[in-house]
């Protein structure tokens, strides 16, 4: 689809803040500086479930350089109530004891007491002075584990299962008796991690005016303005929130861990107090995102029309409810039109770091159980596995069995753009080995993205140019794709537009940069501020001109034949006025959701059992590109995270409940020599319920490639894998190569 | 990381006296290990001796019947040296093996052996290449052989006050040839979940030397005699290499851990010594 009819989106300029970033002087959140600053170190449970009998703080207060210690205990004690604070609906008493402990510690790494003294070495050493007497609790560390009679509870009650979510439309049992073929088949995922590279760290003021001030790495400055607030006991407008740069987040930076236990060790020390993760710290006290047990069954008739399907979703919670399984309820059969469904999905506690978003949640897990059935459908019906999703691609109209309708949506085009790649078509090679197999796979998947309100406001300079500030932490690029939506409706190049991401006492409330909303909503927010600019320019032009109507178009205002640029009516604002400011406040309902797909071709080492993934193609339908690059980025990204999904990644625990490799070195994430240049194909299929028809990108593309990875190693060495990773160990066990 | 003293001598000698008497001193050359450790609180030193200015360990040279390798010559000076690189290139191969070009530029072997860690690269492959170690310490200037160096994860045969001072490898005869091969999940920074060196002769279509040693799959790097015994003697055959390579993968004790299951590595150990002596015997 073409984009010529716009001057600057699809266009592809330098990113705003790029020189800060590549020379080093961006700050980040442990960069942060101030006079008199303190340094935290935190206590973390050595057990996965204990009850605390006694925090013994006595010894550590008393090592030279300490300035304050804090536990549970310093919390304001207010009733507990259910509050959303852009993390869903939780209680208080769930957000407080994640941050620090109180009673019982519920996972390996779970904080339970924090010290702030006057060099980091102090407050580290003082913090092993801290005794902490456990009474250890049977832990249990799977869903499955977990929903079984007689499994240690978690939160008392008789029930590990927090939630059971049912969808179901037609009648699927007796569709799938008319079928000619039912496939059922059971998979497991590991508990993965977003492995941002930037651990969470928070720097807190708690200033003598009783004003909080908090700089943070965070995907919500007003989410842990909102969490601090409530957790301290104090009105909103008392905690001023300042994001950082921010080094990833995926989803994981949305929760709040560090910034209000800096805060109250802030306010017992009336210094700015700063606290930074380790990344063991990152990996056992943030959130990672589910393992999960799936059973999916899916009937298909004899042409390959796709019936009936079923699916029971057994997602991990971690240590308090509200995990990510409604989401993967809500996307397992989203791409598909399938008339009779019904779809189960629990939500259990388990003894590990409370789970987090990270990048369509809950849905690659889905996605790897539907999409290795719909490939073994295909290969029993010996139909092309992209011709049968094909045939049974959602679209307008198709009813989803959480209740909506798809508006217009790219789940075709994309499959016809894979199909039409170059890629699908090419032979795969001969393998480089005689030990070696390759093979090709495919899938597809979907994320329903969100909308949440954003916040823009744009002032106009006498030079041209404008400031546009946002609250949107800028993770992806998104200060210029903001941008280019209001240098499109300004009629000025990109580079004339100043973005800057501000504090929250600066902008009005946004959501968080997540659900692939920002360059989709806070963008819309930037489209309608920049029409407020041009509205009130008009009026400008109209008085100086004394003109009845003015026009606008590709940056020249006009009226009759009086014509002047953007910039030169920019010149004349104090004698027509003062100053321009164009603002707009959005809750935009109707972010359209972004189908996505892989085709993967690898290579297994029969003999270790390791796969190399040889080739490596992502088409997404971005809705409109605003800017390309970032598109491709994210598609890349996501697609690499897929890679690690699908390979090695896992958090590998032993039976007591610790994780055995909390580090880079041993989590094993993809490196740059791991994975192939991605290839990328963007769809366009504008988004009805956008002014540029954008649709969030950031996060359908992982959902697809753990099972189109699995789909190719099937396709190599004729072995079905059903469980992530599929690490070298468990491809040589599942060939039979060990003994 | 603890507050420490640090001392940089220049002879043996200084370094002899700067070590007695302080058995919790530690000896630093390119500090890859030593230095995570004790940033990472699993080791303290209230003495670090620094033993790169002293030019016996910075030294590669070769000597009448072998190569004398300084112990703290780093990887990349290893890697690129013109006598190794044509007399026993896997060593130059091991070299370009451990870590990435930044650490390439501080890690030394010597340092690999010293840390004594059952995963080590260099290990199997000093072991098959015959090579003795020279140590200094109170008791004046003595020899241990490599496969005897490791005693325990992270112990080796150093006794107090002692520290490398060089390894010596022997002149590689005709039809001599090595070769090391490690198993990582990735493709780069990962620790070998198995590796194997090996070594043989091949003389007028006869096997007359064969060595093959393990790493990660026993408390030590595990040099394999068995292979040896059942090598010599026999001309180069598949057989011959399924064999050896059967009593590798039995030689093998491996534990399961987050790096690999213990039949894994046990497995591996076949396929590994199968390729790496298919390499060397071909």
């Amino acid at each position: 689809m073409s984009t010529s009819s716009y001057n600057v989106i699809g266009t592809r300029p330098p990113r705003h803040d790029g020189a800060d970033k590549v020379t080093g002087r961006a700050i980040y959140a442990a960069d942060f500086q101030m006079n008199g600053l303190l340094h935290g170190a935190m206590v973390r449970s050595t057990h996965a479930h204990a009850i605390l009998k006694r925090v013994d703080t006595t010894k550590a207060a008393a090592f030279p350089g300490v300035v304050a210690v804090v536990t549970a205990d310093d919390f304001p004690q207010t009733p507990d109530r259910i509050v959303d604070l852009g993390e869903g609906e939780t209680p208080v008493s769930h957000l407080r004891g994640n941050v620090l402990a109180k009673g019982k510690v519920l996972y390996q790494g779970h904080a339970i007491a924090a010290v702030a003294a006057t060099s980091l070495q102090a407050a580290e050493q003082a913090a092993k002075l801290i005794e902490v007497e456990y009474e250890p609790l049977p832990c249990v560390l799977t869903a499955v584990e977990a929903m079984a009679a007689g499994a240690p509870l978690l939160h008392g009650g008789d029930t590990n299962v927090t939630a059971h979510v049912h969808h179901a439309m037609g009648d699927s049992e007796a569709a799938f008796a008319g079928a000619a073929i039912v496939i059922e088949r059971e998979f497991t995922t590991a508990t993965v991690h977003q492995g941002y590279i930037e651990p969470h760290a928070a720097t807190v003021l708690w200033n003598n005016d009783g004003r909080v001030n908090v700089w943070c790495s965070t995907q919500g400055s007003f989410v842990v303005r909102d969490v601090v607030s409530c957790l301290l006991d104090l009105p909103v407008s008392a905690v001023r929130v300042t994001p950082t740069e921010i080094g990833g987040g995926f989803g994981g930076k949305i929760p709040v861990y560090l910034e209000p236990v800096a805060a109250l060790l802030s306010k017992k020390s009336g210094r700015p107090v700063r606290l930074v993760m380790s990344r063991r710290d990152v990996f056992e006290g943030s959130g990672p995102t589910p393992g999960s047990m799936m059973r999916v069954k899916m009937g298909a008739d004899a042409d390959g029309k796709l019936i009936a399907a079923q699916a029971f979703l057994a997602y991990e919670a971690g240590a308090y409810a509200g995990g990510m399984v409604g989401a993967g309820a809500m996307c397992v059969f989203a791409a598909y039109d399938i008339a009779n469904q019904t779809i189960d999905g629990y939500d259990v506690l388990v003894n590990k770091p409370s789970t987090a978003a990270y990048r369509a949640p809950g849905a690659p897990n889905a996605a790897f159980a539907t999409e290795s059935v719909v490939d073994e459908i295909a290969r029993k019906l010996k139909m092309d596995p992209l011709e049968l999703r094909l045939r049974n691609a959602s679209r307008e109209g198709t009813r989803r069995a959480d209740g909506p309708k798809f508006r217009r949506v790219g789940c075709v085009e994309v499959i016809e753009a894979m199909q039409a790649h170059p890629h699908y078509s090419a032979p795969l090679g001969e393998p480089s080995h005689a030990e070696a197999k390759r093979g090709r796979g495919v899938a597809i998947g979907y994320w329903f993205n969100i909308g949440l309100p954003s916040s823009c406001v744009i002032s106009v300079n006498a030079d041209g140019t404008a400031n546009l500030i946002e609250g949107s932490t800028d993770i992806g690029g998104t200060r210029t794709s903001i941008a280019m939506q209001a240098a499109e409706v300004m009629g000025i190049p990109v580079d004339r537009i100043h973005p800057a991401v501000v504090d929250t006492d600066t902008i009005g409330y946004t959501g968080v940069t997540g659900g692939s909303r920002t360059t989709y909503a806070t963008g819309w927010a930037a489209h309608d501020a920049a029409q407020d600019v041009i509205r009130q320019m008009k009026l400008r032009a109209a008085k100086l001109w004394q003109a009845e109507a003015v026009e606008f178009a590709d940056g020249v205002f006009q009226a009759g034949e009086r014509q002047m640029t953007f910039a030169e009516l920019a010149g004349k604002m104090s004698e027509t006025g003062g100053p321009v400011v164009g603002q707009a406040s959005v809750n935009p309902r109707g972010a359209g959701g972004s189908f996505a797909g892989v085709i993967a071709d690898v290579e297994v080492d029969t003999g270790t059992g390791k796969t190399t993934i040889l080739r490596f193609t992502a088409v997404q339908d971005a809705g409109r590109a605003i800017h390309p690059s970032y598109v491709e980025g994210q598609m890349q990204g996501g697609s690499v995270q897929g890679i690690g999904w699908a390979l090695n990644e896992e958090y590998w625990m032993n039976p007591e409940g610790r994780m055995m490799n909390a580090s880079l070195l041993d989590y094993r994430m993809p490196t740059i020599l791991d994975v192939p240049m991605i290839d990328t194909q963007i769809v366009e299929v504008p988004n009805p319920a956008h002014p540029f028809g954008v649709r969030g990108v950031g996060e359908a593309n992982i959902v697809s490639p753990p099972a189109g990875i699995a789909n190719a190693i099937r396709d190599a060495i004729g072995v079905r894998l059903y469980h992530l990773p599929m690490n070298p160990p468990a491809v040589a066990a599942a060939m039979g190569g060990q003994k | 990381m603890k507050p420490f003293d640090y001392v940089a001598p220049t002879t043996l000698d200084e370094a002899v006296h700067a070590l007695a008497g302080n058995p919790a001193a530690r000896v630093l050359a390119g500090g890859t290990d030593l230095l995570a450790q004790m940033k990472g609180g699993r080791r303290e030193a209230p003495l670090v001796v620094d033993v790169k200015r002293i030019p016996d360990l910075l030294s590669i040279r070769m000597e009448e019947g072998g190569l004398r390798l300084g112990a703290a010559v780093p990887c990349i000076r290893i890697a690129t040296n013109a006598d190794v690189r044509a007399q026993y290139p896997a060593l130059a191969e091991v070299a370009s093996l451990i870590g990435g070009t930044a650490i390439q530029g501080r890690a030394s072997i010597g340092g690999n052996l010293c840390n004594a860690a059952p995963s080590a690269d260099a290990v199997p492959l000093l072991i098959v290449l015959s090579a003795v170690a020279r140590v200094a310490g109170p008791g004046g200037i003595r020899e241990i052989a490599v496969e005897d160096f490791c005693v325990a994860p992270g112990k080796n045969a150093l006794g107090e006050g002692e520290f490398l001072v060089d390894l010596f490898l022997p002149k590689p005869a005709a039809g001599f040839k090595a070769h090391y091969l490690r198993f990582i999940p990735r493709n780069e920074m990962d620790i070998a979940v198995v590796g194997v060196g090996v070594s043989a002769t091949v003389t007028d279509g006869q096997i007359t030397t064969a060595r093959l040693a393990l790493a990660s799959v026993a408390p030590t790097p595990l040099f394999v005699r068995e292979v040896t015994e059942a090598l010599v003697g026999k001309a180069p055959s598949a057989e011959a290499i399924a064999g050896a390579a059967a009593l590798a993968e039995a030689a093998a004790k491996p534990i399961s851990d987050m790096r690999a299951p213990a039949e894994y590595r046990r497995h591996l150990c076949g396929v590994l010594s199968r390729r790496a002596l298919t390499a060397v015997l071909q």
